[in-house]
């Protein structure tokens, strides 16, 4: 089975949801257009990412009464293509989450909630945002897939989680702003995001796609450069940094079959073993 | 620690041009302006701004003091040639001079910072006259050393050089095409005959970033970094320096009253809504 995946790789207006969505809708009527199956937008896409004191008044609902998620399912159904998007939930409590909305044929599939915030450095998401608390994969019509926002993936269990779950395709999301300017002509924060998605996606022997925003926001520059990775760690597709653009790449996902025929890291995973050692090594953190 | 402070130009000048079209312009704006000195960081800047507007969007603006080298000018004149910007010179020594005037004992730290802020009056109100923004010309060694004037030269609407220290300043400047001459020269402030940056501070550019280098973005304690071969007292110097100088770096303080105060729990990005 094959699928065309797009990565939107979109600016933002902080703190404008009317504008953003009519960005996501222009995407996604183009990448239609162009054949693809599923679009993946930025962690924020809808909102722009240094919200701070902006958090509670930009928050949807992902449903069908929601007015900015009914275009948006419209789009799922009426263009055939699958839609992740990146907002800010509130729930029932009046708790807000940064999250991600994955939309099919008119429904809500799925929605994760950033279960990593990083409060350190320059971030402070922490101090905005409440923390999601369950890492889930999800069933599509392409396969079961999961996703993970930014920081999500920078720690190494969400994704092996997601990949215990039956995760066979990661879709990844950021708002990364660059950082570490060398005599590489590439950002640190680049070539470590590139470097980790490589690193998952033959870890894992699975697909890992990964999209980043771009654009300003006061001094801070985003910088783009989605990428995708095959199950054998190889490159397929890379969105060029800084620019806003869409990347299109197709995926056999009969891939799976053939590395990890090759290769059986998932079979031989030992998850009793992970489960008994974990249970032990936080038992002994307790005493 | 090797301490390597070479920087990819290419994508130094990159993110520096577009920070400078986008937050310009997302702000309504489409023309910028620079206070050129002919020192290496406010040509680097009206550079960078040129690049990122097209020359006829940048005015680059003189502005000398009757005890200014005749070099400032010269140098300042040679950049406007090369890049096509528009210019104009308008001297401070008048507006300088009627304060200055009024206090005869007054020294040269006084007088330093009254042409500082009298260029700063010039120029923001030239940004009125071409409803530009003003972009700045501070570098990441002078703002953590705290060698600018307050409200002087440390004003500005935007800074592209701030998070370079001065040796990649020259380096990027360098790359860009900024003449050799003004790169080459002893950076000063051209506030009195013969000062010179490196003769006030008492060390040079090239020692200091490398030490900054490792406080600041590797997060050194001052004791490693006499471990790593810099003298104690120069260490203890620099580290004095940036703690006295943090009230530079910050917005005026407000005491907090109410429940939501500007600065401590009213928070927005300047690019809110844009």
């Amino acid at each position: 089975m094959k699928l065309t995946l797009g990565l939107a790789q979109i600016n933002t207006c902080l703190g404008d949801v009317q504008a953003n969505l009519d960005r996501h809708l222009e995407f996604a009527r183009e990448a239609s257009a162009q054949g693809t199956d599923l679009l993946m937008f930025p962690e924020l896409s809808l909102t722009g990412y240094v919200l701070q004191d902006l958090a509670s008044s930009i928050a949807h609902r992902a449903s069908p009464d929601d007015p900015v998620f009914r275009p948006l399912l419209k789009a799922s159904r009426d263009l055939k293509l699958d839609l992740l998007v990146g907002f800010v939930d509130e729930d029932s409590r009046h708790r807000f989450f940064i999250s991600a909305a994955y939309l099919s044929q008119g429904e809500v599939v799925h929605v994760h909630h950033k279960v990593y915030l990083p409060t350190y450095g320059l971030f402070d998401e922490g101090r905005f945002f409440a923390w999601g608390d369950t890492v889930r994969a999800f069933d599509t019509r392409f396969g079961r897939m999961g996703t993970l926002i930014c920081e999500d993936f920078w720690h190494a269990s969400p994704p092996y989680l997601l990949w215990l779950d039956g995760a066979d395709l990661f879709l990844f999301i950021s708002a990364s702003p660059g950082r570490g300017l060398s005599a590489s002509p590439r950002l640190e924060s680049a070539h470590w995001v590139e470097f980790i998605n490589r690193g998952y996606a033959s870890l894992f022997t699975s697909f890992v796609a990964h999209t980043n925003r771009v654009g300003f926001e006061d001094g801070l520059t985003f910088w783009g450069g989605g990428t995708i990775f095959d199950p054998n760690g190889d490159l397929i597709a890379q969105g060029p940094y800084f620019e806003e653009a869409l990347t299109l790449a197709e995926i056999d996902l009969n891939q799976l079959h053939r590395t990890r025929g090759r290769l059986p890291l998932l079979r031989d995973e030992r998850t009793g073993l992970v489960q008994r050692e974990l249970a032990r090594i936080l038992g002994e953190e307790r005493s | 620690m090797k301490i390597d402070l070479t920087i990819n130009t290419d994508l130094a000048c990159q993110i520096l041009t577009e920070f400078l079209r986008n937050e310009i312009t997302r702000s309504g704006f489409h023309h910028a302006l620079v206070g050129l000195s002919g020192g290496v960081d406010s040509s680097l800047s009206c550079f960078l701004a040129a690049e990122a507007l097209g020359p006829k969007n940048v005015t680059a603006v003189r502005m000398p003091y009757k005890s200014s080298s005749a070099d400032s000018m010269e140098h300042a004149q040679m950049v406007i040639d090369q890049l096509g910007v528009n210019s104009i010179t308008i001297p401070i020594t008048e507006l300088a001079d009627g304060l200055i005037d009024q206090f005869p004992e007054m020294n040269d730290r006084r007088r330093g910072n009254i042409m500082a802020r009298a260029r700063m009056i010039v120029l923001y109100d030239q940004s009125e006259v071409s409803r530009g923004l003003v972009v700045g010309t501070g570098n990441k060694t002078e703002i953590l050393l705290g060698y600018t004037t307050l409200f002087g030269d440390s004003a500005s609407a935007l800074n592209p050089l701030g998070d370079l220290y001065k040796t990649q300043v020259r380096q990027l400047a360098a790359a860009m095409g900024v003449p050799k001459v003004i790169i080459e020269k002893p950076p000063t402030a051209d506030l009195w005959l013969g000062q010179t940056d490196e003769g006030e501070l008492g060390f040079t550019y090239a020692e200091v970033d490398r030490l900054l280098y490792l406080l600041v973005d590797q997060r050194y304690h001052p004791r490693d970094c006499v471990e790593a071969g810099f003298s104690e007292d120069f260490v203890r110097g620099v580290v004095e320096r940036i703690r006295r100088s943090q009230y530079k770096r910050m917005l005026p303080l407000i005491a907090k009253l109410s429940n939501r105060t500007v600065g401590y729990d009213f928070l927005y990005l300047r690019d809110w809504g844009t």
